[in-house]
């Protein structure tokens, strides 16, 4: 590995308590009347680029906001169920913006930044009053205040929520803040496009290539800054929660730019999902949770043991988490059901037709509290089970199986959300910053609605007043080269016409990364995985067969370029996963365990952000080391007995 | 794939087929093989086009993101069904256990003025997306709102927004709607935000200027046919329209 520079974080001075304010003090400021010379280019409208765009255009920037699908309020944002944190302390019992803070930063396995979570924490309280002055409907007390619940395992309830549907109402708050600018014309939405590649003059990020989805056009957008706000790559697994469309290739095009990619590795898994019914499968749905609050979790105690689930005696049941896990029982954290729930299967203790998969029973909850009382709480679960399995919840346990679910990694950003590109901004789950090495509960939405109201609004403006542009447009070298290397490659794609579909690579990648790069991973298994990685990737460009042209809606032309992202991608991924040799949060090497086969860190080596620098020639990523630093949470082992 | 050796239900499909906004469109008829009832209707499309694809022909598209019958992309007639028979489904969460073996489906997209066909089942609804710019929010800046407490709101108002707000956008209501209106969609939004005290100050514009918009984009007229209800994924009572009138009227009496 060549020379590593020395990461700047450019992390405020003084007690963590006072940073935020410091940098919002420091941050030099636009005239405002010299901001609506500048454009700024936002990419993605879930909950972070719809927020970042919308507060950008009320302060009076030019603001355009691309997408890939038909309306900037599908982003997948929209999917989240469970809810959203925040330290408002309502409910009174014992929440801080500092219990936040710790509790994120344990969460995450000690591997993110402080004063990065320490600013969400703070920022979460103002999240709630912005969502409740658009009109998000949260669940509210009969006396008309807001309730809380609590939320993955913690002890406080500082969980705010809409029904099911919480991803769906904040997303509709931002994305209405967001057409109320396309409306007074500050905003300029431009969906049905997907971003190919980012431009730059002088070394600053001034533009996007992008590709018209309908007509296939190539085309080309310039502006003073890039907000990059596209999401996790979750699919590079294939099969995860993600919508299908969901994709890596944004954020892949700004790391081959000279962006850096951290924490690669770092996947979440997450353990109440339904699991997959065939090959056809494209997708995997999630569950919440809470299910684990009244289910019991077990297996067989034989392998191989295929009688259904009724005629299995209580006493040829394993009900394994706890067994092993007496004090948290099924509550154990989402990375160690994942991990157990594979470890049984793994033993061919696994049930369903696939063998993998374990049931989630509430026959005791019903016989002790009653149908209705499952039904009053989890109804709609247990609807949605149905509809997709054919099965009823209630009269059989349900099957479950832990599926890729969210991705912690991401483009390496400084304190101001900037990453090693200047005037590249990544917000939301394209970036790596809060959730460290594991992401709790009702966390995702709260860091992307942070991102995007309350901290690129102060931090891209200080970038504009401190940076010199120059006069760049739209016909210069730079973006005419960028848009024809983008055609080009899409061009080859089509123009190899072998055997294999774009689906068919997909899924193969997918299941290297599910079965390498999963779960638990070693270093023979990665070492395996990163040159199966490399022989799909070549038999990708010799045998791939793309339908139609490139002057068309073709759905298979944009799966392919994304396939061929994550056949670099997951490559990264395993080399990253191969270098970390220590477990922590989501990331279980087996090399590095506790006697009791929990997973073990080790600070002394590893207490460092990795951040990938993409190779100028042939040749291995270069990795460069941010060092976390502890001054207020002392990292301890996590454990659950 | 040797269709003739998978397992499972055999299909005859009729999809529509259309190669672009301008060119004129038609029915082909598909035989489908080895289809599985734990497929849901779009991995049963996607199997079909994984075929097609093989044999050197060109894809069926269809819009479709999330596939957990949230993000509101999908949405297709089936056998003149919008999002298919089921009640309250979108068709992505469709399953193919709802079908039989030798089943006929036909395939549309939606089918309405407002929403020009682009390519085969995929549709233009940018449309809505300007009836909600039409004053579809609250005016509010980033910044300045109260504790979110300040104002009380009482369970059921909250409830009652919150039904209408969990409208998809995905248009299925226009497409059963014999008059190609948008009247459940707009009147949803009116009715999440009139429910709530934040949505008072602009109630008055929202409703005129949102049903202008839904007017201009050449959007049918209501004439409580009632399809609209029957086919959201979502559930949306019919009863918003009747709240949208009151405050169509309200805005106009001003």
């Amino acid at each position: 590995m060549s020379t590593q520079v020395a990461l700047d974080a450019r992390i405020p001075d003084g007690p963590v308590q006072e940073k935020w304010d410091r940098r919002r003090f420091e941050v030099k400021l636009v005239n405002p009347a010299n901001k609506r010379k500048y454009t700024i280019i936002v990419v993605g409208t879930g909950l972070a680029g719809a927020s970042a765009a919308a507060s950008l255009a009320e302060l009076g920037y030019e603001v355009l906001a691309f997408c890939i699908q038909d309306s900037p309020r599908r982003a997948h944002s929209i999917a989240a169920q469970g809810g959203i944190n925040a330290a408002k302390n309502y409910a009174n019992d014992g929440d801080s913006i500092w219990r936040l803070f710790y509790d994120t930063v344990k969460g995450g396995d000690y591997r993110s930044r402080e004063a990065n979570v320490y600013r969400l924490a703070q920022v979460s309280v103002n999240i709630i009053d912005q969502c409740v002055a658009q009109g998000v409907p949260f669940a509210r007390e009969y006396g008309g205040l807001l309730e809380t619940r609590s939320f993955g395992g913690t002890q406080v309830a500082r969980t705010f929520y809409a029904r099911g549907q919480t991803g769906q109402q904040l997303l509709l708050g931002a994305y209405q803040a967001l057409m109320r600018q396309v409306d007074k014309g500050k905003v300029t939405c431009l969906p049905r496009r997907e971003m190919l590649d980012l431009v730059l003059v002088d070394g600053k990020a001034r533009g996007i290539i992008v590709r018209d989805l309908l007509t296939g056009a190539i085309e080309r957008h310039v502006g003073h800054a890039v907000v990059l706000a596209t999401g996790g790559y979750g699919n590079a697994y294939y099969l995860s929660t993600n919508a299908v469309n969901s994709n890596a290739s944004a954020i892949w095009r700004c790391y081959r730019r000279g962006a850096f990619f951290a924490n690669p590795c770092y996947t979440q898994i997450h353990p109440t999902c339904i699991p997959v019914s065939g090959e056809h499968q494209s997708k995997l749905t999630l569950m919440s949770e809470s299910l684990r609050n009244d289910g019991r979790v077990w297996v067989p105690k034989k392998a191989g043991d295929r009688r259904p689930p009724s005629e299995i005696p209580e006493g040829e049941r394993d009900y394994y988490l706890e067994r092993k896990y007496p004090s948290f029982g099924n509550l154990v954290p989402r990375d160690i059901a994942s991990r157990s729930a594979k470890g049984v299967c793994d033993d061919g203790r696994g049930v369903g037709e696939s063998g993998l998969a374990v049931y989630l029973d509430f026959e005791d909850t019903i016989q002790r509290e009653g149908v209705e009382y499952i039904r009053e709480k989890y109804g709609n679960l247990f609807d949605m089970y149905e509809r997709i399995t054919g099965e009823n919840g209630y009269q059989t346990p349900m099957r479950i199986y832990p599926a890729v679910h969210y991705v912690m990694g991401g483009l390496w950003v400084d304190y101001n959300l900037m990453s090693a590109i200047p005037g590249l901004f990544v917000l939301g789950e394209a970036n790596f910053s809060d959730h460290g090495a594991n992401r709790l509960g009702a966390s995702a939405l709260m860091q992307g609605l942070a991102d995007g109201y309350f901290v690129i609004p102060y931090t891209l403006g200080d970038y504009l007043a401190t940076s010199a542009f120059r006069p760049t447009s739209e016909d210069a070298d730079e973006f005419k080269q960028s848009a024809d290397q983008a055609r080009n490659r899409l061009e080859r794609l089509l123009s190899i016409q072998g055997k294999r579909t774009p689906r068919e690579f997909h899924r193969e990648i997918g299941r290297i990364m599910w079965d390498y790069v999963g779960m638990a991973r070693n270093e023979a298994g990665l070492k395996h995985a990163i040159q199966e990685i490399r022989r799909v990737r070549e038999e990708l460009w010799q045998d791939l067969k793309v339908p139609g042209s490139n002057d068309m809606l073709n759905k298979n032309l944009e799966l392919a370029s994304r396939v061929a992202d994550y056949a670099e991608l997951g490559e990264l991924m395993a080399i990253d996963a191969l270098h970390r040799r220590e477990s922590c949060g989501g990331h279980f090497r087996e090399e590095s365990q506790t006697p009791e086969g929990e997973a073990k860190r080790d600070d002394a080596n590893y207490s460092y952000v990795s951040a990938w620098e993409y190779p100028c020639s042939e040749g291995e990523p270069i990795l460069h080391k941010e060092p976390l630093k502890f001054e207020n949470v002392v990292p301890t082992q996590r454990t659950y007995k | 794939m040797d269709q003739g050796k998978r397992e499972g239900m055999t299909l005859y499909l009729k999809i529509w087929r259309q190669p672009g906004p301008d060119v004129p469109g038609k029915f082909v008829d598909y035989q489908l093989a080895g289809v599985s009832p734990n497929m849901s209707f779009l991995e049963m499309l996607d199997v079909l086009n994984e075929d097609l694809i093989k044999k050197g022909e060109l894809p069926v598209e269809f819009d479709n993101d999330c596939r957990e019958g949230i993000c509101g992309m999908c949405g297709i007639m089936i056998n003149g069904s919008a999002h298919g028979h089921e009640d309250a489904t979108t068709v992505c969460q469709l399953h193919m256990r709802h079908f039989k073996d030798r089943d006929h489906i036909t395939i549309e997209p939606w089918r309405a003025r407002a929403f020009p066909v682009i390519k085969d089942l995929v549709v233009d609804r940018n449309a809505l997306d300007r009836i909600i710019a039409a004053g579809g929010f609250i005016s509010v800046d980033t910044g300045g709102a109260p504790d979110a407490n300040a104002i009380p709101i009482s369970k059921v108002r909250v409830e009652e927004a919150m039904d209408a707000a969990a409208c998809i956008q995905c248009g299925a209501c226009v497409a059963a709607c014999p008059n190609g209106s948008a009247a459940l969609f707009t009147a949803a939004k009116i009715s999440h935000l009139v429910n709530l005290p934040q949505g008072e100050p602009e109630r008055r514009s929202r409703a005129l200027r949102m049903v202008r918009q839904m007017d201009l984009e050449g959007f049918g007229n209501c004439s409580n046919h009632g399809e609209c209800e029957a086919v959201c994924p979502k559930d949306i009572s019919i009863k918003v329209i009747a709240q949208m009138r009151r405050e169509f009227l309200r805005g106009i009496l001003k």
